[in-house]
């Protein structure tokens, strides 16, 4: 059973207002800024809050700052929010709208498009503020459902609370302001608990936004004085691919979504010497685990076990497991699988190796490739060819064989200063090659090379992987 | 002709390349004592497919080669097939 709430939970609204400094802390969009102090009189829904008291709400903005605006109005009023992210498919719409029995919608959108079949109270939400209508008093614990992408085509519904998600986040005023940033869209795990910690922690906000190139989010983030910032390996892969990676001096340097390999780590660690380098364990279902600081990829055995608040992970047929009080409660609606065991622990999907003291993430239970029988986990090949000094990325993928079902072959993009031009391209591949030979068994090294000016990234920040 | 000298091209390369002790090539050979495993003859297959652009194994009814010499015919067929 999940633990039952307690019965005073703090809305999002109190909990950031009790960090003080309200006027001081800005949540700034790619064309608009708020500050928290705005919020005391002022209201992003237009009149309409206590329209959607009680109610299960649609957040359904095209805007991270709407988006941002409505969660902190709505938790503790709304019954239920659904975080709708910017690349739902339209044809998904409907399913998720009867699994959340949904009433009404919150959108940025001109009317024309506002409306959501089937919904009939529909909320505008804007960054300009009209005087607050209703009071924001808390005491409804509010369920927040987020939507990853399931295997048949559906997305799975997450349910979380304000608890679940905050769990791993210490609240309270630092010494030192945090402007928080981050790459991720705010409708995702992973950029949600960065908007989270920014809001409870006593920070700003400066939030991404789908329509701004990498090169004009940094600079943006520059501007605003970043200081904390986080985003997939894939994500801060493209970004030391900008010039303009040079325009942050952040003091903590996060990622999370994908593996971190020592390569990441080490360019991370060159780009921003001063920064405090951290990857982070967490999932939508399992919710965040822990954070390694040592700038090694992996992260110690000592980990494993039973680790106080409830917390415990364990390694059962090779993939890592999590029971806490930060894991979601149930699928809304409910898939054939459960979220968690029979013993509460949530399997991640997600295959470690113990290698001396240390676990290293080698990929994805369903992401395998296999050569005649012997499994190969693209991420492994990739932590290797990341590794050679002029990749920037790769994509390991498989490639049908008649003879052992599939060949491993990779893409590579080389950093900026790199060029495969000319006669180069063979040199670099058998250099490329040699390494993943001197480091995997025969089966897993690539058996063909292929630069690429570019991998496709998912709009999760993850690199698109059309194998799994 | 040319396919043949492909095909045996990428047999001595792969053995190289793969630090496997190829044995000598002769029509009559059997594939399984050629001193490669499945991993050669996979990459071998895929270097063929790139340098000829064509897989006669994509084909439903290819007899799979017992002999270097049938592994020879089954490309030189495939080759004649192409247009």
């Amino acid at each position: 059973m999940p633990p039952t709430p307690p019965p005073d939970v703090p809305s999002l609204w109190s909990a950031l207002a009790a960090a003080g400094r309200l006027f001081d802390r800005v949540l700034a969009g790619a064309h608009a800024r708020v500050t928290l102090g705005d919020l005391l009189g002022g209201s992003s829904l237009g009149g309409r809050l206590e329209a959607l008291r009680g109610r299960s709400v649609l957040l359904a903005t095209g805007d991270q700052l709407t988006a941002a605006l409505a969660l902190i109005e709505l938790d503790g009023v709304a019954g239920r929010l659904v975080l709708c992210p910017p690349d739902l498919p339209a044809a998904q719409l409907p399913f998720v709208v009867a699994t959340a029995e949904v009433q009404a919608c919150v959108t940025d959108r001109p009317a024309p498009e506002a409306g959501v079949p089937g919904v009939d109270v529909v909320a505008g939400c804007s960054p300009l503020l009209a005087p607050a209508d209703a009071e924001r008093r808390g005491g409804h614990p509010t369920e927040w459902i987020l939507l990853t992408s399931g295997t048949t085509g559906q997305p799975k519904m997450v349910v979380h609370t304000l608890a679940s998600l905050a769990g791993a986040i210490t609240s309270g005023t630092p010494a030192e302001p945090a402007v928080w940033s981050t790459f991720y869209d705010i409708r995702r795990y992973g950029g949600l608990q960065i908007l989270l910690r920014a809001l409870l922690g006593g920070g700003s906000m400066v939030l991404s936004s789908a329509q701004e190139s990498t090169g004009d989010f940094l600079m943006r983030a520059g501007a605003h004085g970043v200081t904390h910032i986080s985003g997939t390996p894939s994500h801060w892969r493209r970004a030391l691919m900008s010039p303009a990676a040079r325009r942050i001096a952040p003091r903590y340097v996060r990622l999370s979504g994908e593996i971190a390999d020592q390569a990441i780590l080490d360019h991370l660690r060159a780009a921003y010497p001063d920064a405090r380098i951290a990857h982070a364990f967490a999932s939508t279902e399992a919710g965040v685990a822990f954070d390694v600081g040592d700038g090694l990829a992996g992260f110690p055995a000592s980990l494993i076990g039973p680790r106080g608040g409830g917390m415990e992970l364990k390694v059962e047929e090779g993939s890592l497991r999590i029971r806490s009080a930060r894991t979601a409660a149930r699928y809304l609606g409910g898939p054939v699988e459960g979220l968690a065991d029979r013993d509460g622990f949530v399997d991640t999907g997600d295959m470690v190796e113990l290698r001396g003291d240390r676990y290293y993430f080698v990929g994805r239970r369903g992401g395998i490739i296999n050569v005649g029988g012997l499994k190969v986990h693209p991420e492994e090949v990739e932590a290797v060819i990341n590794g050679h000094p002029r990749v920037r990325m790769s994509l390991v993928r498989t490639r049908k064989n008649p003879i052992t079902g599939a060949l491993v072959v990779a893409d590579v993009v080389l950093q900026a200063a790199a060029t495969a031009a000319n006669g180069h391209a063979a040199e670099l591949e058998r250099e490329i090659i040699g390494l993943c030979r001197d480091a995997l068994p025969r089966h897993k090294v690539p058996t063909a090379i292929r630069f690429v000016s570019a991998l496709p990234v998912a709009a999760t920040g993850k690199l698109v992987r059309h194998d799994a | 002709m040319s396919v043949k000298l492909d095909v045996l091209t990428q047999f001595e390369q792969v053995a190289k390349e793969q630090k496997r002790t190829l044995a000598p090539l002769s029509d009559d050979l059997v594939l399984l004592d050629s001193g490669l495993d499945s991993l050669c003859l996979a990459i071998i297959v895929a270097r063929l497919e790139d340098a000829l652009g064509f897989d006669p194994f994509a084909a439903e009814d290819a007899d799979f080669p017992v002999t270097l010499g049938d592994f020879v015919r089954l490309y030189e067929d495939a080759a004649h097939a192409a247009p």
